[in-house]
């Protein structure tokens, strides 16, 4: 498996995103969910996406594999990922880019997994599909992928399906058929939030271990800021289908510049903090994205807003390398962040 | 959502707490609840003629206390048996085996407490918002079923729905008429809560209450589920996997593994000198928000086992880093709790008569620091 491609590879980012939009039509109204994201990506990376639900996390997601219901979607920007210039792809060519070039992996693998073949089965499907190998060729390589993901006695799990398994072992299931097929991309959405804590972290250092050992990048989307902080690198902020700040996973979470970021680790319950007190809440909810206000989106809940912030929405402000925030205060709140919040 | 932001600031100032409480019976010192063996077994059928082939102990022999106007807080993975607990306190499931006292009654003895009188001290708030609402009915409606069960006129009903969507930051002119569909996750809740509330219930159980929400949403909510445990005088059973807001709400916690109490104690005590293994590793699950901060070796290996086919003796040992042979021998028991500064851990380390090599060494927990260490600065 290439870890490192060469320099042509390594300079040239894995993930391109421009101006991608997405919104959904129904007779009733449109829902505009993905508003202008851009962004890129080096290979080998780890992209967290971190939003609450509605925010277009996952959508954008979807899009990077066009996982979208195909009448209802429209979908415009543009989309590289490694060669392929992901809009313009014919349905035959989407389906042998899907599986070896990007993998995702689910929230529910109960859900994901087909639950009338076994395990084995599926693993080997996929490799069979992409590689065109003999069934007993993929049948081992399925026994090893197993192996990689830490599945106690293997040829055991092989032929069980999966109603069978933990929690814990049907989402190792899902990750070994992710990987089947050395995808250089792998997007996982919320692969941790179903499970307990105890085995969440087990799952979290995996991926970490098994992204290092194939230097594959990964987008991974979540709503938990603890995930974040465990497995990126870089991180974006997504709020009502806007990316709203992005950077280095340190600069985010430590040095946050946008105040729906500062909301979010403030309203998030720390230790130190006095039970008296009670959590500083980001007051209100989400905007309908069936009318999304002028302006920044978040500035009907925002204590800084200003006349300014309803008229236009802010463009990205770099506020160190790598690091941007699209308001019109980025750079000018970041004293206002307690340090305690962090630890 | 201008209703939610609006209440939240300009909200009555806590100190409106009654005084005294005609309702109360035995006392301040009387425990509010006592759960005593309580344990429900599900059948697992199967076979020829559907016959009974096992069962899953999902609460099995658990026992506590619960103290007047305290929150106390139960913890667990998924499959210890903590939602079956709440649905045995609020009798909407039948028990095998056990008793429970509302405030020095038994609940469904001979001159005990009847089930309608229980449900009227007692209330549930479910995880999720949206089913545990009745579609058809628009939320005022709903919050006031129960007063008109209870014997309530309709009128009568309906003011104290209207006076409850208020105390939980809803304008009652704005989302009384609406239908559970046309309101938010958050709003759901408040209205779950309010509709909990409408029988002026003594305590509260919140089933992972504010799970399903985001965070910024929740974090309104379990500000108002403070604010209103005090202006109600109410005592909470607070039950989540959230081990963050269970520090933060609770004032005593309650571990929970595969349908047994494991530990029990004051916050500060479990959060800082936690005994039992289990609870050890819990907390060191938990992930920090500092990126320099990273977990690189997981407390526990494996997921829990099938509760159909609990472990011979102690529970947790299959996955106990401090197992030996007299944990697969015989069951640890969790001692006698007396007062609610008892902090106790049924494990055999704990216990000095046990044969454990680590048995006795006090504390305990100081040996078990190599084997699950604890991050100080979560």
């Amino acid at each position: 498996m290439a870890t490192a491609g060469g320099n042509r590879t390594s300079t040239r980012p894995l993930v391109e995103v421009k101006d991608l939009t997405v919104s959904f039509k129904s007779r009733e109204a449109t829902v505009q969910a993905v508003n202008g994201v851009s962004f890129e990506m080096a290979p080998g990376e780890v992209l967290c996406i971190i939003g609450e639900s509605g925010s277009g996390k996952s959508v954008t997601l979807r899009a990077l594999m066009r996982l979208l219901p195909k009448l209802r979607t429209v979908l415009s920007g543009s989309i590289r990922v490694g060669d392929y210039d992901i809009g313009a792809l014919t349905e035959r060519q989407l389906t042998a880019v899907r599986g070896s070039v990007v993998s995702m992996i689910f929230q529910e693998p109960m859900t994901a997994l087909d639950p009338v073949y076994t395990v084995g089965d599926q693993i080997a499907e996929t490799v069979v599909r992409h590689e065109g190998c003999s069934q007993k060729a993929a049948m081992e390589r399925a026994f090893q992928l197993l192996q990689v993901v830490k599945v106690p006695s293997p040829e055991r799990r092989l032929k069980a399906y999966p109603h069978e398994l933990s929690g814990g072992l049907r989402q190792r299931a899902m990750i070994a058929l992710a990987l089947s097929c050395r995808p250089s991309l792998l997007l996982a959405d919320e692969p941790t939030t179903a499970l307990d804590a105890t085995v969440q972290i087990q799952v979290l250092i995996l991926l970490r271990k098994l992204q290092k050992e194939l230097g594959m990048g990964v987008i991974f989307v979540t709503h938990d800021l603890g995930v974040a902080a465990q497995i990126a690198d870089k991180v974006a902020v997504m709020y009502a289908g806007r990316i709203v700040e992005m950077g280095g996973v340190r600069d985010v979470l430590l040095r946050p510049n946008h105040p729906y970021t500062l909301g979010m680790l403030a309203s998030t319950i720390r230790v130190d903090r006095s039970r008296d007190m009670e959590i500083e809440a980001i007051p209100g909810s989400p905007p309908d994205l069936r009318r999304l206000p002028p302006g920044c989106s978040f500035a009907p809940r925002c204590r800084y807003a200003e006349s300014e912030c309803t008229a236009s929405v802010p463009t990205p402000t770099a506020i160190g390398a790598g690091h941007m925030a699209c308001c019109f205060k980025a750079g000018s709140l970041t004293q206002v962040v307690p340090q305690a919040i962090i630890s | 959502m201008k209703a939610d932001a609006s209440v939240l600031r300009g909200r009555p100032k806590l100190d409106a707490v009654p005084p005294g409480d005609p309702r109360d019976r035995g006392g301040k010192i009387q425990p509010m609840l006592v759960v005593n063996g309580l344990r429900k077994y599900f059948p697992v059928r199967g076979g020829l003629f559907n016959r009974r082939t096992g069962s899953v102990r999902a609460v099995d022999d658990v026992s506590f206390v619960v103290l007047k106007g305290e929150t106390l807080g139960i913890v667990g993975e998924s499959g210890c048996g903590k939602s079956t607990l709440a649905r045995l306190l609020m009798h909407l499931i039948p028990k095998d085996a056990g008793e429970l006292i509302f405030d020095g009654e038994g609940v469904g003895e001979a001159h005990g407490l009847t089930l309608t009188e229980l449900r009227r001290s007692m209330q549930l708030v479910f995880q999720d918002s949206y089913s545990s609402l009745n579609p058809r009915l628009p939320v005022e409606d709903s919050i006031a079923y129960g007063p008109r069960v209870h014997g309530m006129s309709r009128a009568q009903a309906k003011e104290v729905a209207r006076e409850l969507l208020e105390k939980v930051g809803l304008n009652p002119g704005l989302f009384g008429s609406r239908y559970p569909h046309e309101l938010s996750g958050g709003q759901k809740q408040r209205v779950n809560v309010a509709r909990a509330l409408a029988l002026s219930p003594r305590m509260l159980i919140l089933d992972e209450a504010v799970s399903a929400l985001d965070k910024s949403i929740g974090a309104q909510v379990l500000n108002q589920l403070r604010y209103l445990k005090r202006h109600f005088n109410l005592t909470y059973v607070f039950i989540s996997h959230d081990l963050n807001v269970v520090q933060y709400l609770s004032d005593r916690v309650l571990v929970m593994y595969l349908g047994q109490v494991v530990e029990i104690g004051p916050v500060e005590a479990i959060y800082t000198r936690a005994k039992h293994p289990y609870t050890r590793a819990l907390l060191s699950s938990r992930l920090s928000m500092n990126p320099d901060d990273r977990i690189d070796e997981a407390p526990l290996a494996g997921d829990p086992p099938n509760p159909s086919n609990p472990p011979s003796g102690c529970r947790f040992r299959t996955r106990c880093p401090c197992a030996e042979d007299v944990c697969a021998a015989k069951m640890p028991t969790i001692g006698t709790w007396v007062d609610r500064f008892s902090h106790l851990a049924a494990c055999h380390m704990e216990d000095a008569t046990s044969g454990h090599s680590r048995a006795g060494r006090a504390p305990a927990a100081a040996a078990l620091d190599r084997a699950i260490a604890v991050p100080a600065n979560l």
